[in-house]
């Protein structure tokens, strides 16, 4: 009996073979997706060495097991066990010679994409002879390893450019971007696309095709180009400029922090000018260099954070939440509209109050505007921006709201006004609701006070613009039940958003961290900082905006208030700077008026310079001081890290890890440094601690360290811990 | 006489809702009939709570079609929030499009095939479909089937100029050519409808639609329609209604369809319209079961036809008393009388036809229907103000008697509406 007619038995693959074509399908066991470890590779690599012995089977097709995930990539532990650059190129060097194999073994193989084909699998996809993929929305391919640092280094970086050609491979390797299924075939990603019920049998069919050698393995076949390629790809001097382009758009995106997307040109460089086995090499040596750099622990720290907190329930113990089939928005302002919006893009029925029709309307023309984005990008149809549209209801009274099974109120931040929007909401929304306030500073324990329900009360803090920020802060108060917290947490994911649970206090986390943060930017301006100067600085140490811009973004009136509250709440320490007080005073609100620190072409215009005559309301007037760059860094950076430590001794975070997170897609702190705590980690805490005394004798009673800073250093928890 | 259900397979009318009507190129000029339809259903059900699953069919009426959804019902139950499992379907009835919409629903839930049913219409008058000429029509569909591109060309050259002349469907019978002003016309004639009578209806018409838009009665029935897609437009009212029109004004414009000896004018006419209303109807029961209540029953209903060649509109002449009937009930027994406003003439007609002996004995009675009692006469104006979206008109009068008589105490309303083809409908009332 010849081999090929017994089913092979294997942990990760079943292998069913059909007149000389060997069907692979890959479902890691206990696992919701595929990935590439060390043992599913082992594993393949000795079926293609029982596949390669065996003259009955002639080629082969590679499927996925998994309802709707093709391979999702390498397996990210791997890369935390990386010790030196050279280990990292070892691996790189490994992964390279499977692919090398697929390339060129006597069978090929087919790849039967369905679902998501991410980093490793891709790179495999590449390597076959042949690949297609179904018109399936959940399919998308896509190279994402720049955004935890590394590059591909699979053969990533030369096959891709190979395959789609150089602009193509630069914008998916640079952006990570997932690419679907039609654009994938209009790109050469893929050979064919079809539907998911026949993608197994014209797999097979192909391979057999390609055994009999009817078609030619896509690798051996032309990319077909138009005269921009010839102009740009087919020419070195054409391939400069292309190059040269996306270093310069690397720079402007990343302000040169992240080392990834610069190594990724170069692997792909040295392809183009230097033969294959160079590109290759080149490959594996960055790859190696970038999986042990800073950056890149930082990234995965992140990823494993937040992969960690999609499972947490946010309640500690097991609690079924609640379903939430409608939800109700109070306040359809910017912040209302834009929380209707992503819950109307996830199918929920939302009913949309404001006091009077003209509201409303801004607030569906809002909630119009976001939706219509993603029909632009082609990520919806215009039926499904109709029908998203229409579970969105507008209305000035509360009918609609008896069947509500949450509700967030998102109007004007003012206690009074909240806790009476809350008494009405109550009236008529059902008993076992879930009343929510998107606030920023307020504590939920102060609006629940007017709540007959106080248990069925919380926070979701919303970050502006809701559909672009990642981040939702859920704050809880003593009697916020676990059920209740469990639901928002999990309608929040259900939203998209990274979600962290808080505990009630003044600005929660969030607010209060970044409120430390601008308050000593305020105290910088007071010394005479240009105010230029102190933006660039933050962006410099890797701050999407500096904290002036911000304050003029957010508003300066928002901003004192904010600081108000804090003060009352902290003392001195926390203290408001003069300079915010001065220019409210004269009048200046921010972009939203026109004229904040810098000027605006028109209120909620774009942003000129910096208003020369702001100067004269601050306390040193026209003259300016200069103040290293570094000490700009480092007291607003100290500051900020100091009081999420406070916010981790005094209970309001539950772990370092929701600080880290919560600063980074909440409030801009920059994610190659891991969040505030991974900061402490990278720096040392002695050394942190060390700092903040250093500056605490300067400017008392500011600067005082968190207990929890001093312990973290007293415990010698200096150390960055492996991931 | 047997009530038309046993008690609890009674069909309830437990709430209803309509956008405010605009005329035709105005605010919803944009807007397709299905997006109308659409709209008003989705706050229908936000603001009735009603849980899709709960929802067994939904019936939609629309008078000109859109080609692209001519299953307008469909596209209305294919909403996200409604399960995909309800069934739907449209009918046509000309302007009693939704009046069949409803009482389809009613017969069903009176069977026992369906306990809830979302019934109602909806037009756009602004998006009515215009079509090429048979000939250019036939040039298109050969050269599509041409063998060669050459061929294709040479199909294509034959087109002349008069060809890409577009046709637009005009409201005209087609079994006798004539249009709808022109039966008008002709009614207001063989029944001596004078202009000043028709011009003192359509006042009236106009001066009571705004009172019922004043103190909120009307605008009960309404859902501020928020305009997409700029959402800058608001509307909250009916924008056909004019509060500042005067007899004087009325009586200044000039015959539209004689303009010799004839009396129908734009304004004692109702404009074109685009418009949507829906109802949500009940099995008594099951109205009762998920604490819904109902606003009125539907007691009976009746169509009737007649020659379109004759007198198009008079039709409800002949349904009325049947109708009523069927109820058990005589004209001395209904609190209020709404009837459709296609023209004035038309409801003076069908009003001198209820007092005549001759019409009672064409519809087999021998006693005629009564003479109607002006004070409890579409007492919130009618379709001449309020407007006419052809498909939606139905519905939205069931829903202004049925409040209006709950909110005035009394037991019985009637209304007609007469249709295209020389049809007419009537209805009866119950308050709840």
């Amino acid at each position: 009996m010849s081999i090929a007619t017994i089913p092979w038995q294997s942990r990760a693959f079943a292998i069913e073979i059909d007149d000389g074509i060997a069907v692979l399908t890959l479902d890691v066991p206990d696992e919701s997706v595929n990935t590439l470890g060390a043992a599913v590779v082992d594993e393949f690599t000795a079926l293609l060495d029982r596949i390669e012995g065996d003259t009955g089977i002639r080629a082969m097709v590679f499927i996925s097991g998994k309802p709707e995930n093709f391979i999702a990539g390498a397996d990210i532990g791997q890369f935390t066990v990386i010790t030196s650059a050279s280990e990292g190129e070892a691996l790189s060097r490994s992964g390279q010679a499977v692919m090398d194999r697929i390339e060129r073994m006597r069978t090929p193989m087919v790849a039967a994409i369905h679902g998501a084909c991410l980093g490793g699998g891709l790179e495999m996809a590449l390597a076959s002879a042949y690949r297609i993929a179904t018109d399936h929305p959940k399919t998308v391919l896509a190279l994402p390893e720049v955004t935890l640092g590394v590059i591909p280094g699979a053969g990533g970086t030369q096959r891709l450019p190979r395959t789609v050609g150089l602009r193509n491979a630069l914008d998916m390797i640079l952006t990570g971007r997932n690419v679907r299924g039609k654009k994938a075939l209009r790109m050469g990603l893929i050979d064919e696309l079809v539907h998911p019920a026949i993608l197994r049998d014209v797999a097979v069919d192909r391979a057999r095709s390609l055994a009999d050698g009817k078609i030619a393995r896509s690798s051996r076949k032309r990319r077909r180009r138009g005269l921009a390629d010839f102009a740009l790809e087919g020419n070195p001097l054409g391939r400069r400029v292309v190059f040269n382009k996306a270093h310069a758009g690397v720079i402007e995106k990343t302000h040169g922090h992240y080392p990834a997307p610069f190594a990724a040109i170069e692997a792909i460089r040295a392809g183009y000018d230097q033969g294959s086995e160079r590109g290759f090499a080149e490959e594996a040596r960055l790859f190696g260099e970038m999986s042990v750099t800073e950056v890149c622990r930082q990234l995965i720290y992140l990823f494993f954070a937040t992969t960690a907190l999609k499972k947490d329930n946010g309640v500690g113990v097991p609690v079924d939440s609640l379903p939430v089939d409608k939800l109700g928005v109070l306040g359809a302002g910017f912040m209302g509209a834009g929380i209707a919006s992503v819950a109307a893009g996830r199918g929920t029925v939302v009913r949309l109050k404001d006091a009077d029709t003209a509201r409303v309307a801004r607030g569906l023309a809002s909630v119009y505007g976001v939706l219509r984005e993603q029909l632009v990008k082609k990520r919806i149809t215009p039926r499904e921006l109709d029908d998203q549209m229409s579970l969105v209801g507008g209305t000035i009274d509360y009918s609609g709201f008896q069947n509500v099974d949450l509700v967030v109120e998102a109007v004007f931040e003012e206690l009074g006004l909240k806790q009476q929007v809350l008494r009405e909401a109550e009236e008529v929304i059902p008993g076992d609701a879930i009343y929510a306030s998107n606030t920023s500073t307020i504590p939920i324990t102060r609006i629940a006070e007017a709540s007959k329900r106080p248990e069925q009360v919380l926070g979701m803090h919303f970050f502006s613009p809701v559909h672009r920020m990642p981040l939702l802060e859920v704050i809880v108060t003593r009697t916020t039940t676990a059920v209740v917290t469990a639901t928002a947490v999990a309608y929040g994911k259900k939203l998209g958003k990274h979600v962290i649970v808080v505990n009630d206090g003044p600005g929660f986390y969030t607010t209060r961290t970044l409120a430390a943060f601008m308050n000593e930017a305020g105290h910088l301006l007071d010394e005479g900082v240009a105010i230029e100067a102190l933006d660039k600085a933050l962006v410099d140490f890797g701050f999407p905006v500096g904290p002036i811009t911000l304050m003029d973004e957010v508003g300066l009136d928002v901003g004192a208030k904010v600081g108000q509250v804090l003060l009352e709440a902290f003392g001195e320490r926390l203290s408001p700077a003069a300079s915010l007080a001065r220019v409210v005073a004269a009048g200046r609100v921010g972009r939203k008026g026109g004229k904040g620190f810098y000027l605006y072409d028109s209120p909620g215009g774009k942003k000129r310079g910096v208003d020369q005559s702001v100067y004269e309301l601050l306390p040193t007037g026209a003259n300016r001081v200069d103040v290293p760059v570094a000490e700009m860094q480092q007291r607003c950076v100290l500051a900020m890290v100091n009081e999420a430590a406070r916010c981790l001794e005094e209970g309001i975070l539950r772990s370092e890890r929701d600080g880290d997170v919560g600063a980074v897609f909440g409030i801009g702190f920059p994610p190659f440094r891991g969040g505030p705590f991974r900061y402490v980690k990278t720096a040392g805490a002695n050394n942190i601690v060390r700092q903040l005394e250093l500056y605490h004798t300067r400017f008392a009673p500011r600067f005082v360290p968190a207990r929890a800073l001093v312990e973290m250093a007293e415990k010698g928890r200096g150390k960055v811990e492996p991931v | 006489m047997a009530t038309y259900g046993t008690n609890g397979r009674r069909a309830a009318i437990v709430a209803g809702l309509r956008t405010p009507f605009a005329r035709a190129g105005t605010d919803f000029s944009s807007i397709a009939a299905q997006d109308l339809g659409r709209t008003v259903v989705a706050e229908l059900l936000q603001r009735t709570a009603i849980d899709g699953d709960e929802i067994d069919s939904v019936v939609f009426g629309t008078v000109v079609p859109s080609v692209l959804a001519p299953n307008i019902a469909r596209e209305v139950a294919l909403l996200p929030m409604l399960p995909k499992g309800i069934p739907a379907y449209t009918v046509s009835r000309a302007c009693a499009s939704a009046n069949q919409a409803i009482t389809d629903a009613a017969d069903q839930i009176v069977l026992g095939h369906a306990n809830v049913v979302i019934a109602g219409g909806a037009e756009s008058l602004s998006n009515v479909p215009i079509l090429h000429s048979r000939r250019f029509s036939e040039t298109l569909v050969r050269a599509s089937k041409a063998k060669s591109t050459g061929a294709r060309v040479k199909t294509l050259a034959r087109t002349r100029p008069r060809d890409l002349v577009p046709i637009t469907p005009a409201i005209a019978e087609p079994s006798t050519g004539e249009t709808m002003g022109e039966s008008a016309e002709k009614m207001a004639k063989l029944n001596h409808i004078a202009r000043d009578e028709q011009d003192q209806f359509a006042l009236r018409s106009h001066r009571l639609a705004a009172a019922g838009t004043q103190d909120g009665r009307l605008a009960a029935e309404m859902m501020p329609f928020y305009v997409p897609p700029r959402y800058e437009i608001v509307e909250t009212r009916d924008n056909g209604v004019r509060t500042d029109t005067s007899l004087e004004a009325l009586q200044a414009l000039k015959p539209v369809f004689d303009r010799r000896y004839g009396t129908v004018t734009a304004g004692n006419s109702s404009p074109l319209t685009d418009g949507a209303a829906a109802v949500l109807i009940m099995s008594a029961e099951r109205a009762a079961a998920l604490g819904y209540e109902p606003i009125a029953y539907i007691r009976s209903y009746a169509y009737a036809a007649l020659d379109p060649g004759e007198q198009l509109l008079q039709a409800p002449v002949l349904a009325a008393p049947v109708a009523l009937r069927r109820a058990g009930l005589s004209l001395r027994d209904i609190d209020l009388v709404e009837m459709h406003e296609a023209f004035a003439a038309q409801v003076l007609s069908n009003l001198e036809g209820f007092e005549s002996r001759e019409w009672a004995a064409r519809a087999g009675f021998s006693q005629p229907v009564g003479e109607v009692d002006r004070s409890r006469l579409n007492v919130m104006g009618g379709s001449i103000a309020i407007g006419h979206p052809f498909g939606a008109t139905g519905a939205r009068i069931t829903m202004t008697l049925a409040h209006e008589l709950k909110r005035r105490g009394g037991q019985f309303g009637l209304m007609t509406v007469c249709a295209a083809g020389g049809m007419g409908f009537a209805m009866v009332l119950e308050a709840a």
